[in-house]
């Protein structure tokens, strides 16, 4: 039992910090409707980012969290100004060619910069857990968790409370309404891209303390983000972080009682029973 | 068949009976690399036809076909190592397995209105979980692989798929241009405009009284059973099967990206773009080592770099400009 | 004239049209008597195996050298074959086209496998540095050599090499789990786990055979599994990178085992590995092949390769470096031989090889009638402050094995 509930609070933490990731998919595959098969990609270089920072001027990666971030912004801004945008409104497969380019460009980019071996970023509590009973809880998923909790709940303060959240709630709303009510929609997309890779910054940076930075990363984190993103619901801000945290689960869970090579069969099997069921996601809106 | 050739125009004609004759003839010349290029070529122009009818004419994206591939090429290769029945037999068994699961996968996606990328996500749900299954499956090997071996008795002989690159060269010539006369076909048969129906606009289809999911279903029908050929003669020209190679989301990627650059929806688009991307690739390996550039990745960043400007000039593919430019009719998306 | 024949190949596939192709002029396959042995070598370079292609691909940079001072001449083409078996077939014929007279690859069995078919069609030998998969020398190609064990070979004399530590260390095991990835590398070693732990007469108890996904993020689920059945020692079959996971998650999930044992698997004794654990990525023991530290030659290609590649080690690198080196070594050994570059020629000498110095622990290379290297004897190699070290057999060691290992405890 203690060893079950050991797995589950494994599953819980690592769940948020994909769910972070997920969300910075969900806001720029919600609003934009940009399907971004390049997004794994891009966490993997906030990772490196982190790592670089780590190695070269030893700041941790909850401090540099913020400038990442921030940084993450400015180049989705800049991103969405210039390659994207033609692109917005087009059709899938057409952004999905696109994207699919860039990522082949920016894991091998890494992989000529980087080389291949794993970037490990080794903090001086990287090996130590929280024993409580007979549980094990690792420190680094604790913060990871917790900085992901928090990212994901100013993203949703923004959404909630702040003219320029409100109005990109409003272009994913009604695009045309938006547009003729006055909001400058090409800035907000702008905005939205941007948002949309400061929490893939953000998500990086944590990731990067749970996981070592590689080029061969990246292909499998853009398949997770685009399943956690629809099994949560699409432009779901709370369903990203709990769909997250369901893959987190329910693969620990299968790997630890049935197989562990087998446990990503499960997430896919959720995801197909959530498409077939609920194909708006767990707590997204009617479609 | 005849409708086709009619409506094809004088210059037409002559430029595709030119590029057959031209192809036939091309073993005479050419050395064996080009050979083994040209029947990467041939090989993706194959597939990309096959998806081409699912996405081109019925709209409907797919990212995983390479459950089909697989399927199809698992089926024969198993069959005829555990079993030693052909492929040519196998074939016919490797089709209805692999069709099965299209009609499975497009069932369910469309009974319950999953469509865009939401379907597409099916796709890759279908495919990674196959993969993780044959990652577990004994008899075919598991993860460790299923292999044919090159001296039991017949197995080089061509009525097992085994032997020189001229076999393979003209089997995959032979499939990439049947594939691209059937799709010119179907293009044509009131099938094909029911498709193109449901492409452009699934509702007025069906207010004109077209069965929307019966349509999309014969696509998948036709789409994964080709696919699945495609799969027969992979495994029988690599003659080694791994589920982490054939069934990788990576497979069916590469599979749809010739006929999005060549042009969607289009009968020559996956032909063209097979034609540009397997030589590019090449291209550039040569380019790169005339450059004296010998680190690894800096090909494959080219590689993306021309994906996303080929795109970005010619978001409807290359096929229909360049047709304009040749003053050829009838390639309109 | 080879040189025009590849410009006018290459041209008619950069113009992208299968029209170019019937300008080309009567081709046919080039051979020129050379002197030197012109060597294809194709590896991973990038993708998913880029880690391991690198590391053998520095063993191939510095071949030539060291080669020539044993008095071999081979000129070599570096072929990236970018993890893709499309591309080391189309690759391998390019190479062979434009004058290549023998292939060195691939380190893993997919591709290796691809340029076996084009190997085979043109006579033109391959002499496979790394590959596991047992089938690789049992499909019956002629034109194949192997100087790698295969992964039963691995297990086999892996677990003697476990027998023999148990031996010299005086630990007393009771129980095991072997954790291994379910890749085609992870699962040849199970299927020869499973033929072979039964048999070996070892004296613990395997308790379970645990797959798990080499796409996995972390591996926290598999070690609390581990650390349920609470076994002495740890048999593991790791890739590279899945190695850390698994160290890190035992040690926060403070489960100490006698010993970590991989019967040979990468992983445990690369650079990136000891990066990331520190002192923690010390006495984990790994059984398997294992450059010589004691032979002439693998000494002549050590201070090469410290003099060429000073970023690396040459310990950490060796296993990796060795195989390539000896690959390239069987082939202009054999070259030599025959006198020849002819490919049937060639490969007669290959399979008549018995080269007695070569980099790699064990006695003379030779190939049986299938091309396998039958005798590959596994080392037991302990991390010893940070570098792999050979322990065991006595008479290659440098180091005595310490086990059971101490604690992570107090190791930082």
């Amino acid at each position: 039992m203690a060893i079950t509930l050991n797995v589950i609070v494994q599953g819980v933490l690592t769940g948020l910090v994909y769910g972070l990731m997920a969300l910075g998919l969900s806001v720029i595959f919600g609003v934009m409707r940009v399907v971004n098969f390049a997004h794994g990609e891009f966490t993997v270089i906030a990772m490196y980012a982190a790592f670089i920072l780590f190695e070269m001027l030893g700041l941790q990666p909850l401090i540099v969290l913020l400038p990442i971030a921030a940084a993450f912004f400015v180049v989705g801004y800049l991103l969405q100004r210039s390659l994207i945008s033609p692109f917005v409104g087009r059709a899938e497969h057409e952004q999905f060619i696109l994207l699919v380019g860039l990522a082949t460009v920016i894991v091998n980019g890494l992989l000529l910069v980087f080389g291949p071996d794993a970037r490990p970023i080794n903090l001086p509590y990287s090996f130590d857990s929280y024993a409580i009973g007979s549980l094990f809880i690792d420190k680094v998923r604790v913060y990871a968790a917790l900085g992901a909790f928090a990212v994901a709940a100013a993203l949703f303060l923004f959404f909630r409370y702040t003219r320029t959240g409100t109005a990109i709630r409003a272009c994913a709303d009604n695009l045309t309404g938006a547009a003729v009510v006055g909001l400058d929609v090409k800035q907000l997309y702008a905005v939205t891209f941007g948002l949309g890779l400061a929490c893939v910054g953000a998500a990086g940076t944590l990731m990067a303390t749970i996981a070592d930075a590689s080029p061969s990363l990246a292909q499998a984190y853009t398949l997770l983000a685009f399943t956690i993103v629809i099994i949560g619901g699409l432009g779901s801000m709370v369903g990203a972080l709990v769909g997250g945290v369901l893959i987190g689960v329910s693969e620990a869970l299968a790997g630890f009682y049935i197989q562990p090579s087998m446990k990503s069969m499960f997430s896919f099997a959720l995801l197909i029973i959530v498409l077939v069921l609920r194909p708006q996601g767990l707590l997204g809106r009617r479609l | 068949m005849t409708n086709i050739w009619h409506n094809a125009g004088a210059r037409g004609k002559l430029l595709c009976l030119l590029l057959l004759a031209v192809l036939v003839a091309t073993p005479l010349a050419a050395d064996r690399y080009l050979l083994s290029v040209l029947i990467l070529v041939f090989y993706f122009a194959y597939l990309g036809q096959a998806w081409n009818l699912l996405m081109g004419f019925a709209g409907q994206l797919s990212l995983g076909h390479a459950l089909y591939l697989g399927l199809g090429a698992y089926t024969a290769t198993a069959l005829w190592t555990l079993f030693g029945i052909g492929p040519w037999l196998g074939v016919f068994i490797a089709i209805p397995v692999a069709a099965a699961a299209g009609m499975f996968v497009g069932w369910l996606g469309w009974r319950f209105a999953i469509e865009g990328v939401y379907f597409a996500l099916l796709t890759i749900a279908f495919a990674e979980f196959t993969r993780i299954g044959f990652d577990h499956l004994q008899v075919t090997g598991a993860s460790a692989g299923l292999f044919l071996s090159v001296n039991s008795p017949g197995s080089d002989k061509w009525w097992n798929l085994g032997g020189g690159p001229l076999l393979y060269y003209y089997l995959a010539l032979i499939l990439a241009a049947g594939a691209t006369f059937l799709v010119a076909y179907l293009r044509q048969s009131p099938l094909g405009y029911r498709w193109l129906a449901v492409r452009e606009d699934p509702e007025a289809a069906r207010a004109v009284g077209i069965d929307i999911f019966r349509a999309r279903m014969i696509a998948m029908l036709f789409s994964a059973s080709m696919t699945a050929v495609g799969g027969v003669f992979y495994g029988f020209y690599y003659r080694n099967l791994f589920p982490s190679q054939v069934f990788d989301i990576g497979r069916s990627i590469e599979l749809i990206l010739a006929p999005i650059i060549g042009g969607l929806g289009t009968i020559f688009g996956p032909v063209v773009g097979a034609l540009i991307l397997t030589p590019l690739g090449e291209s550039l390996t040569a380019l790169m080592e005339a450059l004296g550039i010998n680190a690894p990745g800096v090909k494959l960043i080219f590689y993306g770099l021309m994906l996303m400007v080929i795109i970005s000039l010619r978001p409807d593919g290359v096929w229909p400009w360049l047709a304009r430019r040749l003053g050829l009719s009838g390639a309109r998306k | 004239m080879p040189i025009d024949h590849r410009k006018l190949s290459r041209r008619s596939v950069l113009a992208g049209t299968a029209a170019g192709a019937v300008l080309l002029g009567a081709p046919g396959i080039v051979r020129a008597q050379t002197k030197a042995l012109k060597i294809a070598v194709l590896l991973p370079r990038s993708g998913y195996l880029a880690q391991a292609g690198q590391s053998c691909h520095r063993g191939a940079l510095v071949a030539p050298s060291v080669l020539s001072d044993f008095g071999h001449k081979v000129e070599l083409v570096h072929i990236d074959m970018e993890s893709n078996p499309d591309v080391a077939r189309t690759q391998a014929e390019r190479a062979i086209n434009e004058g290549a007279q023998c292939i060195v690859g691939a380190f893993d069995s997919a591709g290796t496998l691809a340029i076996a078919q084009v190997c085979e069609q043109r006579k033109v030998p391959l002499v496979v540095n790394i590959a596991a998969a047992p089938q690789l020398t049992e499909q019956g190609y002629k034109y194949l050599v192997r100087n790698f064990p295969t992964g039963g070979m691995l297990v086999r004399n892996g677990l003697q090499q476990i027998q023999a530590l148990i031996d010299t260390t005086k630990i007393a095991p009771k129980t095991a789990v072997f954790l291994h990835a379910n890749d085609n590398f992870g699962m040849a070693q199970r299927k020869g786990m499973d033929a072979l732990f039964p048999k070996a007469g070892l004296p613990f108890k395997l308790l379970e055979s645990i797959p798990y996904d080499p796409k996995a993020q972390d591996l926290s689920v598999e070690v609390t599994k581990i650390r349920g059945l609470n076994p002495d020692l740890l048999l593991v079959v790791t890739r590279a990178a899945d190695a850390i996971k698994l160290v890190r998650d035992t040690v926060r999930q403070k489960f100490q085992p006698m010993a970590i044992i991989s019967p040979g698997a990468p992983g445990l004794y690369d650079e990136e590995f000891y990066k990331a654990l520190g002192p923690l990525a010390d006495y984990h023991v790994d059984a398997l092949p294992w450059a010589n530290p004691k032979s002439k030659v693998t000494q002549a290609l050590e201070a090469a390769f410290t003099k060429q590649q000073p970023k690396y080690r040459f310990p950490v690198e060796c296993f990796n470096v060795g195989f390539t080196f000896d690959a390239l070594l069987i082939a202009a050994d054999a070259f030599k031989r025959a006198g020849t570059a002819d490919g049937p020629e060639l490969m007669k000498a290959l399979m008549a090889t018995d080269l007695a110095d070569h980099a790699m622990i064990g006695p003379p290379i030779k190939f049986d009638a299938k091309g396998q290297n039958v005798d590959i004897p596994s080392s037991c190699v302990q991390n010893r402050n940070r570098t792999p070290t050979v322990v065991l057999p006595a008479d290659a060691a440098t180091m005595a094995p310490v086990l059971p290992m101490p604690p992570w405890q107090g190791r930082t």
